[in-house]
């Protein structure tokens, strides 16, 4: 018996996506990135002077990434303002699923802040966050050598699928998530995280799998940079 | 006097605002009801470019002892690092507070929420409601455009399903939130001999005084704050009173609207 997904998409098929840049005019840069029901913004100020002092690096720029769920946006109960260890993690990860393609050397003693929001969950939200923040920080000019795009994959019901809901998530016990991120051009893993029992062969079909669908996420976010900036007939900014 | 302060004096002296507005008016207002799924009820505002999204929840908690037969209401605002470069992580900073504050007093001195009517047992199990606002981009007035947001979400709340034992957010209950009264909010400035509503963040900041005043639909005012170092006269304070009020009808009407969609 082969699983069918709840929402009936193929096992390679992604949710719809929907992505934008340059959505909040305060911020050096910014991006939008909608996967489904899963929504995250993602703001850039910087490179900017670092707080507290000890914290400054004298040979680059430090890039600091912060995840937060905004208070309403889970499907159960309010979820309490400030962050907690999932967030802080999380934050973490983001960062150094974007430090390989950052180039901060040119800003020494200062940091590049990546301000990350999600108003509405469905699951994926660490890896809607990475897309969006890849798209805020090429929106703000920080030097890149790549795009880092994200998505994550998983065993649901015996199948490797790409891009869980929430409702495949909580299939049963058995499920396994494994957020990924990559570079654009060489394919580079830069997140890699995973929960769940799942064998050796079955890893590497679910990062293969990663790899393949991933350009779906990468031509949504060249897609959203390039809208930004295109002249219209005026001869004006699109902005 | 700072130089951009002076600078906004100058711009308001010539009839003119500082983002080049003419009329001495609010910038273009949006609302988008509904804008977050997964919360109870939910509205994005847009005025000119600064935009907040506020969101309900809502659960079943243990009455305070002093009100055990009302349900319960709680305002939040975050100032989220996103929306402005100078708002920093953190405990909410005390004008975070202070709008949260006041669009929780605008909220229940209008007694738009049936208190009594969100009790299941008295003394034990009532509801409670959480609003949460969060700022997407700071261009100023985040004050109003929070307490509209709060209101819009208000409008747009439906209760979650609740067996007497759990609340089941994945089922809707079918059941509106009951509002008896639309409070809206307006702030009006006064810098130099000019009184203004909506300002902009450079506006904001060389404000000398403020008044903010909610206000209902017959015309009766629900809550007031005054904020700003100046003092004001009975007449300046009555003026404020009155400029609010004859833009409080429009951005009702404009709600109103909005909800019937």
């Amino acid at each position: 018996m082969t699983f069918k997904r709840p929402d009936g998409r193929g096992k390679k098929e992604l949710r719809e996506i929907e992505a934008k840049a340059g959505i909040i005019k305060r911020a050096n840069g910014s991006g939008y990135f909608r996967i489904g029901n899963t929504v995250a913004y993602a703001a850039v100020y910087g490179p900017r002077n670092i707080h507290p002092k000890f914290l400054q690096d004298p040979s680059k720029g430090v890039l600091r990434c912060n995840y937060n769920m905004m208070p309403f946006s889970s499907a159960g109960s309010r979820v309490r303002p400030g962050g907690n260890r999932r967030s802080k993690e999380i934050g973490l990860v983001t960062e150094k699923a974007l430090s390989e393609v950052v180039m901060l050397t040119k800003y020494p003693n200062s940091v590049v802040d990546v301000f990350i929001e999600l108003p509405q969950t469905d699951a994926g939200t660490r890896c809607a966050g990475i897309s969006a923040a890849s798209i805020a920080l090429a929106d703000a000019g920080i030097p890149m050598k790549d795009m880092i795009s994200s998505v994550a994959v998983g065993k649901v019901g015996g199948e490797i699928v790409a891009d869980l809901d929430y409702e495949e998530e909580a299939y049963d016990e058995n499920t396994v998530d494994i957020p990924l991120a990559f570079t654009h051009r060489g394919k580079k893993v830069t997140l890699l995280q995973m929960d769940g029992k799942i064998t050796r062969d079955e890893l590497e079909e679910a990062i293969r799998l990663g790899s393949e669908v991933i350009d779906r996420i990468y031509e949504a976010q060249e897609k959203a940079l390039k809208e930004k900036y295109i002249i219209n007939s005026e001869g004006e900014n699109h902005e | 006097m700072n130089e951009q302060k002076e600078s906004v004096i100058r711009t308001l002296q010539q009839g003119l605002r500082y983002d080049g507005r003419k009329e001495d008016g609010f910038r273009e207002i949006e609302i988008k009801m509904g804008s977050v799924r997964n919360a109870e009820g939910s509205a994005t505002v847009r005025i000119g470019e600064t935009e907040v999204i506020a969101g309900v929840k809502m659960d079943v908690e243990t009455p305070y002892p002093d009100t055990p037969d009302e349900g319960m209401l709680m305002v939040g605002e975050e100032f989220l690092p996103m929306a402005n470069p100078n708002f920093e992580l953190g405990p909410p900073r005390i004008d975070a507070i202070e709008i949260a504050r006041v669009v929780d007093r605008g909220i229940r001195e209008s007694k738009t929420i049936d208190v009594k009517g969100l009790c299941i047992t008295p003394k034990e199990k009532v509801w409670s409601v959480m609003i949460d606002i969060c700022t997407i981009n700071d261009e100023g007035n985040l004050m109003d455009a929070s307490a509209l947001a709060a209101m819009a979400a208000l409008m747009n709340t439906e209760m979650p399903s609740y067996d007497g034992e759990v609340v089941d957010y994945s089922k809707k209950s079918g059941k509106k939130l009951k509002l008896r009264e639309v409070p809206i909010t307006v702030t009006v400035h006064n810098i130099g001999k000019n009184f203004i509503v909506d300002p902009t963040i450079e506006e904001e900041k060389s404000s000398e005084a403020r008044l903010t005043v909610v206000t209902l639909e017959d015309g009766r005012i629900c809550a007031l704050q005054k904020g700003g170092e100046k003092g004001l006269s009975i007449e300046e304070i009555m003026k404020m009173v009155d400029i609010a009020g004859e833009h409080s009808k429009k951005i009702r009407e404009l709600l109103l609207k909005n909800a019937k969609k």
